[in-house]
């Protein structure tokens, strides 16, 4: 696809009549990985809505794998990128298989009901998750981290090639925010499926991401390499709290100061 | 997740549950027709108390089927819309406005079809009143929707008091049996029927894109479902089938809360066997409690409405209790 998996063009975003994101123009690539960051309440999320087409954007367009949002249906929208939100309840409770399966709607027909293949598909979706042998448990006595990996497990069953996750560590161990990052990006390497993920660890974000996007919630953006992107004074900036970097073999650190 | 083939067997036995709550129906009441009799009173032959089964009980059960299943029905796709385990038929308000409705053409003593018709007419007005408060600047969330509903049902419960307080003592037993909701007031019995099928047709094919709206809006949308118009699709195809069977036989209570919830106890939360199966357990429940109300003080009838909540709360209650949570 030589529009990438999407593009932004002159993407504005406001919360509240406030303007937190212009003039935004970016094309993702396949198989590449952006990271965003932000203080709280700065537009991550929304803009991350944006780029998946829940919102429409106060201005400019948003175009996934090459066309805009309002010439695809749901359905086609669902096939080509597939979207975590933060916070998952269902009100009526179900199976952890049961919630997985919905990730294979999109690929179902009006009548189909799903088939051996596609309880295989979100059965190796739980097991790359690490919730093999839960298929049966109901998802109201899973703990947090176990829910976010089953929304992450629902995604995967979604087998779109664009991902864009907001906050997708939120909730987990350091075994399993480790575990989750490398499974994208072996999905990114592998697969080429596009990454776009909603961080608060710069120093993750630096070495998962190849580039990275800085949200100053007053419309400016910063988007670069995350080589570029990533240093302590544009993230004492960002954060409004002075922060040092150490350097570990490439891999980068910060600390508050 | 059940699969096909165990949807169909659960269908099949409460499909079954359904024609013994109509034997029931049939065969049980002041004169006492044996099941063979019946069954032969169904086929055309000449029995004794042919007249009984066909002209009087059998018309009246399909009713109470129908109307049961309307109210199932519409209990679930609330329940579903409103992302509410709580939600009712009723809940927005549409019995409200009927009662209105229906109130005011009693006490100026309008025939049984001004009364159905007035009826109607209050419940669409109550749909349209609280869709478009609700609706208003494009919003339309659950709870925006929800206390919408809920305030104009308040609202339609004043007038609703104000005309019982007002009416001459005559007519006070026929508008409470309206308010309870009560069979013997029913009219033909096809036109509940036939929205019930149609309903039903018409929710069936949208059952797994309701599946996913239950867990949330933003998430259905991300998987492919087209939120704006299903959300409207629902809320008009539920507050319908309330409508037809509020102007059928009055506002009957807890089948439409309780009955979608018996059913999720016992089969999950699939919509795709839900729908057809609530509105099955619905119509069979609600034919059982119609019987009940009009042999239990023979030779005198019971609102059936009184019925199905006298079981429904300790059942619902008892459901509650033992949720595990």
């Amino acid at each position: 696809m030589s529009a990438g998996l999407l593009a932004a063009r002159g993407l504005a975003v406001d919360i509240g009549g406030r303007r937190v994101v212009a003039g935004l123009d970016f094309t993702l690539a396949v198989g590449e990985r952006l990271a965003i960051l932000g203080r709280n309440g700065a537009g991550k999320s929304t803009l991350l809505a944006t780029l998946a087409g829940l919102r429409d954007p106060a201005a400019g367009q948003v175009d996934l794998g090459g066309d805009p949002y309002a010439a695809l249906s749901p359905r086609a929208a669902a096939l080509r990128r597939a979207w975590l939100g933060q916070g998952q309840a269902d009100p009526f409770g179900s199976t952890v298989l049961e919630t997985a399966l919905t990730g294979r709607h999109p690929h179902l027909g009006r009548w189909d009901w799903e088939t051996a293949r596609d309880a295989e598909i979100a059965r190796g979706a739980l097991a790359a998750v690490g919730l093999a042998g839960m298929e049966q448990r109901q998802v109201p006595t899973l703990s947090g981290g176990e829910r976010q990996r089953l929304a992450i497990a629902t995604l995967l069953a979604q087998a779109a090639p664009l991902y864009l996750l907001d906050e997708p560590l939120s909730h987990l161990d350091l075994n399993h925010q480790m575990a989750v990052l490398q499974l994208f990006a072996g999905a990114a390497r592998e697969c080429g499926a596009g990454v776009v993920m909603v961080l608060h660890d710069p120093a993750l974000a630096h070495r998962f991401c190849d580039r990275a996007l800085l949200i100053h919630g007053d419309g400016r953006c910063d988007l670069g390499s995350a080589d570029d992107i990533l240093t302590a004074e544009r993230l004492s900036e960002l954060y409004g709290y002075r922060l040092r970097c150490l350097d570990a073999d490439g891999r980068r650190c910060f600390i508050p100061e | 997740m059940p699969t096909r083939r165990r949807a169909f067997l659960i269908l099949a036995a409460l499909g079954l549950l359904a024609v013994a709550s109509f034997w029931a129906a049939l065969a049980v009441g002041s004169i006492h027709v044996t099941a063979g009799d019946v069954v032969d009173a169904l086929l055309g032959r000449d029995v004794a108390g042919i007249d009984i089964v066909m002209q009087l009980r059998l018309p009246r059960a399909l009713a109470a089927f129908a109307c049961g299943g309307l109210l199932a029905l519409a209990g679930a796709l609330m329940q579903v819309l409103l992302r509410n385990p709580l939600a009712d038929p009723y809940i927005l308000g549409i019995s409200g406005g009927a009662g209105v409705g229906a109130l005011f053409a009693i006490i100026v003593g309008l025939p049984a079809i001004g009364i159905d018709g007035l009826a109607f007419a209050g419940a669409l007005a109550a749909m349209f009143l609280v869709f478009g408060l609700a609706h208003g600047d494009g919003s339309w969330t659950q709870s925006r929707l929800l206390l919408t509903g809920v305030i104009v049902g308040a609202g339609c419960g004043a007038l609703v008091a104000l005309m019982l307080a007002l009416a001459p003592e005559a007519k006070l037993r026929g508008m409470l049996f309206w308010l309870m909701g009560d069979l013997a007031q029913a009219g033909a019995w096809w036109p509940p029927l036939l929205a019930l099928a149609v309903a039903l047709l018409l929710a069936i094919p949208f059952a797994r894109e309701l599946n996913l709206l239950a867990r949330g809006l933003l998430q259905a949308q991300a998987l492919g479902v087209a939120v704006g118009r299903l959300r409207f699709a629902i809320y008009l195809l539920a507050s319908l089938a309330t409508a037809a069977s509020v102007t059928t036989a009055g506002s009957i209570g807890f089948v439409g809360l309780i009955v979608p919830h018996l059913v999720r106890l016992a089969t999950g939360n699939d919509q795709r066997l839900l729908l057809p199966a609530s509105v099955l357990a619905g119509g069979a429940l609600l034919v059982v409690a119609d019987t009940l109300a009009r042999t239990v003080i023979a030779p005198q009838q019971l609102p059936v409405g009184v019925l199905t909540a006298l079981i429904g709360v300790p059942v619902f209650l008892f459901l509650l209790s033992r949720q595990p949570k």
